[in-house]
């Protein structure tokens, strides 16, 4: 309401000062996955930007998770009142093109420099971010999986303390050692822990890749959840439990990981680097971050949100918001981004930064997420990706709760995605 | 012509009713049957008549009939269960006892809390290794539970939440009820030399039966209308087990975007709860004593 009034204000004001040209107003809908500086962080680069470019309003809205943001920003747009701009998951293209809401950056990136901006992102974001030869996402918010690892622990078992597992056998071998139990045979502490409440495909799919598969062609309309590489990854995940007994059984809570990890019930864990200010600030150990252990390959997925563009954008509405996409993911913007959340800067310029270079030195497992992408491919995303991942994700429950083995689980999975795919081939 | 003024000033005096409730009640429920007939609309394909094609897909659909047998368990489970751990909280703390301003209060908490911060709470409790359960069971040598993560709890990990939520809040119509009824009527049944049970047995619980109705339609109601918890506690998982019916309606519609499937599935959810709540206005109702 005050928000109305004062744009009202500032809109007769411009008008009094320069009526000939008139301002152009965008709506920009963010979603927050991690805590609360991200939000004031977003609103301040904002308001930074409108300062800086006479002539262009930007209402940056919070519009919670990025569960929400979609919702949001499909149900504004089938009311005809859609952003102009929004962040919302990389693995959500495919959906946003379904519904025929999105326009490719390509068509705005008219000068020799908009080219060279749009190829000037580390190719594994790209990946979730093109289709059929166009770019539809500017990565934004996105992050990968890593392990951490306690380091006093590892000392209390005999460990080198500042070697962390780099092979699938070297987890399971050090996870043993990791693994104590007290008197009455209880497990104090697991050896590792790799959630599988919500969304474990995310994590997951650091196993297929480094199995050597991949899950979804580029198309978004393909996918190999039967392929035998993904059924002995899934088979290793389950015997972390079922067989080594060196990870809790049953499905592992997402969101109690990083506790866990605190209060010594893990030795080692995997999650997202967004995390990384989180355990930085509250483990009460020594800690390392390392890249996800190799099998036939170093391997993770990508993860995180990317900038689309909206249809339904006059043409100067869509000039400004691909120029604020732009310039948010400059260097000293991104850089302060990165510092601000633990996402990684998804440009190589960003990392060139002073302010870069400072944090990095004081804080050296910040590189260790950028170094892993030239291992990484795209997340997990097809057409009706919610609904297709959804079917992943029981498949792999399924397994991980005993319920059926992991071929079956996975042959069944396979079935059922391309039972909803094949519309779209 | 006194006839038609005194129709047209009933029709006016109703008229604010029907607005809302024919806007928001029987018009979506209309249309929800209609675009049960069509195809999902995608912005690159229109929808178009489907007939009752989506309907031989829920017929097919195996997480429809573990979430309608989810749901069936859910119900058996938590109403009986609510009521009568109700029944006997409100029999408790309606007697004279030290501090029974606190103990109902106690018992009345969990009502007032929203079911979020309700699920948040209990998340702690069931978190294996460090959540309450686990640590009073470790301090008594037992090992790690995981309850909301193995597919044969995680449903009656939920369900509890769910008693634990409905109890207190049945317990205050029970206590309302109670206190009505007459103390001579208890008063003469001792003068004849009836014994507590019999008491209770042939003079509390019949009295007791309207509010019993209320309290059961209410419960089986929430049984498929209280899904909040299942968003915090496991997301429906693992693989279905622990979702229910409405939970997976919000899913197709606002995850999977299949409005039309979604549709579907709310006019099966409309007929059931027409079918239950009929049933019990006409066959439960003969065996209630009103006054």
């Amino acid at each position: 309401m005050l928000m109305t009034k004062f744009k009202a204000a500032a809109a007769a004001l411009a008008f009094a000062a320069a009526p000939a040209a008139a301002d152009v107003d965008l709506q920009f809908y963010f979603p927050v996955a991690v805590g609360g500086a991200a939000a004031d962080t977003i609103e301040e680069l904002t308001a930074q930007y409108v300062a800086e470019n006479e002539g262009v309003n930007i209402e940056a809205i919070y519009a919670g998770s990025y569960q929400d943001t979609v919702a949001k920003a499909l149900t504004a747009a089938r009311g005809g009142n859609a952003p102009q701009l929004s962040v919302i998951l990389s693995v959500d293209m495919f959906t946003l093109l379904d519904e025929d809401l999105i326009m490719p950056f390509d068509d705005f990136a008219t000068s020799e420099e908009d080219k060279a901006w749009l190829n000037s992102f580390y190719p594994a974001f790209m990946e979730n971010s093109q289709t059929g030869g166009k770019t539809y996402g500017i990565p934004f918010q996105r992050s990968t999986p890593v392990l951490y690892w306690n380091k006093e622990a590892f000392k209390a078992a005999g460990l080198d303390p500042e070697t962390p597992p780099a092979t699938w056998d070297e987890m399971v071998e050090m996870g043993k050692k990791l693994t104590l139990k007290d008197d009455a045979g209880n497990v104090t502490q697991w050896g590792v822990r790799i959630p599988s409440s919500g969304f474990p495909y995310w994590l997951f799919q650091g196993l297929t890749t480094e199995n050597g598969a991949i899950l979804a062609n580029a198309d978004g309309n393909e996918v190999s959840f039967d392929d035998p590489k993904v059924v002995e990854a899934l088979d290793y995940l389950v015997d972390l439990s079922k067989e080594h007994k060196v990870m809790a059984p049953g499905i592992i809570e997402w969101g109690a990981t990083p506790k866990a990890f605190f209060e010594g019930q893990t030795a080692m864990m995997w999650t997202s680097t967004g995390n990384l200010t989180n355990v930085r600030k509250n483990a009460p150990f020594d800690f390392g971050v390392a890249m996800l252990p190799a099998n036939k390959r170093r391997g993770a997925p990508t993860g995180g949100g990317n900038f689309f563009l909206f249809k339904g954008a006059s043409d100067e509405q869509a000039k400004a918001a691909f120029d604020f996409v732009k310039w948010i993911s400059g260097p000293e913007q991104s850089a302060k981004w990165t510092i601000a959340t633990g996402y990684v800067a998804p440009r190589p310029e960003t990392w060139e930064t002073e302010t870069m270079k400072a944090y990095a030195a004081e804080f050296p497992p910040v590189l260790v997420a950028r170094d892993q992408l030239e291992h990484a491919v795209a997340e997990l995303s097809t057409y009706e990706n919610q609904r297709v991942t959804r079917i992943f994700n029981d498949a792999l429950a399924a397994a991980i709760t005993g319920q059926k083995t992991s071929e079956e689980a996975l042959k069944e999975a396979q079935a059922k995605a391309d039972a909803i795919l094949q519309d779209y081939r | 012509m006194l006839r038609t003024r005194g129709w047209i000033h009933a029709w006016l005096l109703l008229l604010p009713g029907f607005v809302f409730l024919i806007a928001f009640t029987h018009l979506p429920a209309l249309t929800t049957l209609w675009s049960s007939f069509f195809t999902t609309p995608r912005g690159r394909r229109p929808a178009k008549w489907a007939g009752l094609e989506n309907y031989d897909t829920l017929i097919g659909d195996p997480i429809f009939w573990k979430v309608l047998w989810n749901n069936a368990i859910y119900a058996a489970g938590t109403i009986p269960l609510s009521i009568i751990i109700a029944l006997v909280m409100a029999l408790w703390v309606n007697r004279q006892l030290a501090g029974r301003g606190f103990v109902r209060m106690a018992y009345f908490t969990p009502t007032v809390l929203p079911m979020i911060a309700v699920a948040n709470i209990w998340m702690f409790f069931y978190t294996p290794g460090f959540g309450l359960i686990d640590q009073i069971g470790g301090a008594l040598g037992f090992g790690q539970t995981n309850i909301l993560g193995s597919a044969n709890s995680a449903l009656f990990g939920v369900m509890v939440v769910t008693i634990w939520k409905e109890a207190g809040f049945f317990m205050i119509f029970y206590l309302a009820a109670l206190q009505t009824i007459p103390t001579s009527l208890i008063e003469a049944a001792r003068v004849e030399g009836a014994g507590g049970w019999t008491i209770f047995r042939r003079i509390t619980l019949p009295l007791l039966m309207p509010t019993t109705l209320f309290v059961s339609i209410n419960a089986v109601v929430n049984s498929f209308r209280m899904v909040d918890h299942i968003f915090i506690l496991t997301g429906g998982g693992p693989d279905n087990a622990s979702s229910l019916l409405l939970f997976y309606i919000y899913e197709v519609a606002f995850r999977f975007w299949d409005t039309a499937y979604a549709a579907t599935l709310t006019v099966v959810l409309l007929v059931f709860l027409m079918i239950l709540a009929i049933g019990q206005f006409f066959l439960f109702d003969r065996k209630v004593h009103y006054r």
